[in-house]
């Protein structure tokens, strides 16, 4: 319709015809021009222009309604409060990124299907996601996302390559018992007191999962004190109900195997041991010579099993809800890279590739300069949709980090229905997401008149 | 009241099935509810003839729960002629009662699940208070709490009729048979238990954190038995600020437990990426992963679909321990039915609902809890809900609705939003009481102001 109401220049130096009769058939014209318009116009004026300018009165009003004048009330509000601005910051991050990267992938994936065999199969593929819902997808990534490796796919990919990498602790989880003389130091555990020869060190431990008690494990028994060197026990001092006395090895309660402990002075390990099948250990004569030495359980007989991250954490939230829209997007960006490429002349290609370039220097010299009108396009649409994203943020976000998640389109849901019941401050956020987008709009429409020009 | 009982529930689950399918149309044959009846088989109230009048019904039931009530309603189809239709309100019924009343057509007789939806509605002058021989009957069958409830304006509009008790503590006897742990009595009796089971080699709790309402359900529980049921009152109607001392002492117990990152697995950051639905399997999963699930009755109904432990003999509850000198809380939900229209058959089906006999009729088919005080506990279907109904109405006039449901829901029902969100944030920084009590204070306000 822009075209249509723009004189354009070929039109007023359009040659020929006599002055009079133009003019006559300009008139009849226009009227009947208008009359064709007229549907159109009163669709954009229902469907657009009204609703954009009672949004923008209604934004002028509280939550009330229109007996509850507040100005500019709103907008202010809308400054001034955390939850808009975390909304807004989370845009701005989604506007610098997702375009970027997502015609970055659809440049590189365009490329590259060019020079393969199964191309269509390919880009079949990369292009699927897009038929697929963004509820669908939502709660997908939702899935993929869960916390617990056994449910989530991106916790089980990462935690199977870190265990393939990493044993596991043979204790993970244990703890001394409190007050039982030991601190935490890193992941382990030192002895506050130092010990010299002949000494019998107690080190007990809890919380041990019963599942994770090895089968050789041998009942413990209070050390003996020894002539010359360190002797002492790790076991695992619990009993059900806490019945015997902690801090003391009785009856029934087991020692721990193989568990390492060091004995430290000032700071530098002088000797280690591991404990027996009933949890025993022996450090000898020529370690403790020189004086006392602290104990310490070390780090790796303890360290937790790596669990995954928190994909839908406070941290990571809008990078995991970016990295599903990413998937969901790079087909977009593809196909309409790979019509761009389809267009270019082969016959600069050739040349430069005649002239000696390299295929690094055809694509960043050649290909990219020529692709560029297409790939602007793929960013500015990118950047109006990424702007009003609402839908993967509203789904995949949990309620304990949704406000992290929060963008300007899911803002403006919630602060109208989602319980605020605030259709004036909802409106404010209209508007500003509207004059957000403005400059991409008006950007695409001028570029599509110089391109018509 | 506290005692561990033992009933296959799941068994409740499989009779009601079968009996939704047996019976469906409820008034050619006689299943008068005669065996335990107090009346010894005749009608307790007098109800008219209603032969020729149709009585529509709206509720949020469906499946198995929808079944249950529908031979509610085919009782009363038998001892009024009339007729009745059921209309399923969908998950905001609220919204569904609002349109259907702005399109003149609402039902005649609807369950509301909120008292602010009831005060919100008396206001508007879209519900009927009751008649006075309905009236009647309520008082003899309720508690004054429960028609206190249905009060607006000093006049009664509703009956309770289906009751949720949120005050119990479920947990996994094995893991507490692994911990020599006991059932506790008090809050300082739950500390040290979960101490215990800590030092056992399982994380004592699990908590759905993902989901706000299960927060704002430990808080109201603490809340209720360490500040006392007026306060409680006070403070679900906004007469006291969170700001006050009293929430600061219930934030600051909470934060014995919640302070602890090792009592929940994955600490409390897994705690606050773990919903409700997914919380259960962790206590009750064929692999436990923590000992205690603080929770609802319908956790049982959880259990039974998403976990193979049996209620009673794995899978144990006992109620939410009483918090310093207090009284052990009971805090509960609830679906009350309110009169849409002023027309007789709206009346008879109220006065009906508020019987013991109509109680009794779902009572024993299971998944069901009644508020009705003279309701014989032989009637529940099985031992779990018969020992949470006991507990529920031993509580006398001491419970408490749900303080959350009773906010305006920006504040007490909205995902990420308000009550759920401070809380959230509170598990996630539980050092922090002040900075907790000062948000809840500003979104309390916020809500209050514009609800």
């Amino acid at each position: 319709m822009a075209e249509a109401t723009i004189p354009s220049p070929a039109s007023t130096t359009a040659p020929g015809a006599a002055p009079p009769d133009e003019r006559r058939g300009l008139g009849g014209g226009a009227l009947l021009a208008w009359l064709f318009l007229l549907p159109a116009v009163v669709m954009l004026g229902v469907l657009v222009a009204y609703p954009i300018v009672w949004t923008f009165v209604r934004s002028l009003f509280g939550a009330d309604g229109w007996s509850d004048f507040a100005g500019l009330g709103n907008y202010q509000d809308l400054f001034t409060d955390d939850d808009t601005f975390t909304a807004l910051k989370n845009n701005l991050i989604w506007v610098l990124v997702v375009p970027a990267v997502v015609t970055a992938l659809g440049l590189v994936f365009a490329v590259l299907t060019e020079r393969v065999r199964f191309a269509t199969a390919f880009k079949l593929v990369v292009f699927m996601p897009m038929a697929v819902s963004m509820l669908a997808a939502g709660i997908t990534f939702r899935l993929v996302y869960d916390r617990d490796p056994d449910k989530g796919a991106a916790n089980a990919a990462i935690v199977s390559v870190h265990d393939a990498f990493s044993g596991g602790a043979p204790y993970p989880g244990a703890r001394p018992r409190p007050n039982a003389g030991l601190d935490a130091e890193g992941g382990g555990f030192v002895t506050k007191a130092a010990y010299s020869a002949g000494a019998s060190v107690t080190l007990p431990l809890v919380a041990l999962p019963p599942d994770k008690m090895p089968s050789d494990a041998r009942p413990a028994a209070a050390p003996a004190a020894a002539g010359g060197g360190l002797s002492g026990v790790v076991w695992l001092d619990f009993s059900p109900g806490n019945a015997g006395t902690p801090g003391k090895v009785d009856p029934g309660e087991k020692g721990l195997p193989g568990v390492r402990v060091e004995a430290v002075r000032d700071g530098h390990t002088v000797a280690s041991a591991t404990t027996a099948a009933d949890g025993s250990f022996r450090i000898p004569d020529r370690a403790v010579a020189g004086g006392g030495v602290q104990l310490r359980l070390a780090e790796g007989n303890f360290a937790k099993s790596f669990g995954g991250y928190d994909w839908l954490g406070p941290n990571l939230v809008t990078g995991a809800i970016i990295g599903a829209y990413v998937w969901m997007w790079a087909g977009f960006a593809m196909v309409l890279i790979a019509a761009g490429l389809a267009a270019i002349p082969r016959d600069a290609l050739e040349a430069a590739r005649v002239d000696g370039a390299t295929e690094g220097q055809v694509f960043r010299r050649v290909t990219v300069p020529l692709l560029a009108p297409v790939l602007v396009v793929v960013m500015v649409t990118l950047i109006i949709n990424v702007l009003k994203v609402f839908d993967l943020v509203y789904i995949i976000s949990l309620g304990s980090s949704q406000k992290e998640a929060n963008v300007l389109a899911l803002q403006m849901y919630l602060a109208s229905f989602g319980g605020g019941d605030n259709q004036g401050l909802g409106s404010a956020i209209g508007i500003v997401l509207f004059l957000l987008v403005l400059p991409a709009m008006l950007f695409n429409i001028r570029r599509f008149r110089k391109e018509n020009r | 009241m506290r005692r561990v009982v033992g009933a296959l529930a799941a068994v409740s689950l499989l009779a009601l099935g079968l009996g939704a399918c047996s019976d469906d149309d409820g008034g050619g044959k006689s299943d008068t509810p005669s065996a335990g009846a107090p009346s010894g088989g005749g009608p307790s109230v007098a109800l008219p003839d209603l032969k020729g009048t149709t009585v529509q019904v709206a509720a949020v039931w469906t499946g198995d729960e929808q079944a249950s009530f529908k031979k509610v309603l085919a009782e009363f189809e038998k001892r009024t002629g009339a007729k009745t239709e059921y209309v399923p309100t969908g998950d905001s019924a609220a919204t569904f009662l609002g349109q259907r009343v702005e399109g003149n057509a609402p039902p005649d007789v609807a369950f509301l699940a909120q008292p602010g939806a009831l005060t919100q509605f008396a206001q508007k002058g879209w519900i009927k208070p009751l008649a006075s021989d309905v009236q009647q009957t309520v008082q003899q069958n309720f508690s004054t709490q429960w028609q206190t409830l249905a009060t607006n304006d000093g006049k009664l509009y509703g009956v309770y009729y289906k009751a949720a008790n949120k005050s119990l503590v479920w947990y996994n006897a094995k893991v507490f048979g692994n911990a020599g742990a006991a059932e506790p009595k008090t809050w300082d009796d739950l500390l040290k238990t979960a101490g215990l089971v800590s030092d056992s080699g399982t994380p004592p709790f699990a908590t759905g954190g993902a989901d706000g309402w299960v927060l704002t359900d430990w808080f109201e529980n603490v809340y209720l038995s360490q500040a006392g049921p007026d306060m409680y009152d006070k403070l679900a109607k906004h007469q006291i600020p969170w700001t006050d001392p009293s929430v600061a002492q219930a934030l600051q117990t909470l934060a014995q437990v919640w302070g602890k990152g090792d009592w929940f697995p994955g600490g409390t950051g897994g705690a606050l990426q773990t919903e409700f639905p997914a919380s259960v399997p962790q206590v009750f999963g064929d692999t436990p992963k923590a000992g205690m699930l603080p929770g609802a009755d319908f956790v049982g109904t959880n259990i039974i679909k998403d976990t193979k432990a049996k209620i009673g003999q794995d899978a144990k509850f006992f109620g939410f321990p009483a918090v310093g000198t207090g009284k052990p809380p009971v805090v509960t939900g609830g679906d009350v039915a309110v009169a849409m229209k002023d027309s007789p058959g709206a009346m008879a089906l109220l006065k009906f609902l508020a019987t013991t006999d109509a109680a009794q009729i779902w009572a024993q088919q299971g998944g069901y809890m009644s508020p009705n005080k003279n309701l014989d506990f032989a009637s529940y279907h099985d031992d779990a809900t018969r020992a949470i109904a006991q507990n529920l109405i031993a509580a006398g006039d001491g419970f408490r609705f749900d303080m959350s449901d009773q906010a305006p829901s920006a504040f007490g029902g909205t995902k990420g939003e308000g009550e759920w969100r401070d809380l959230q944030d509170f598990l996630r920084n539980p050092s922090d009481v002040q900075g907790a009590q000062a948000k809840l204070e500003a979104d309390a306000a916020k809500a209050f102001g514009s609800g």
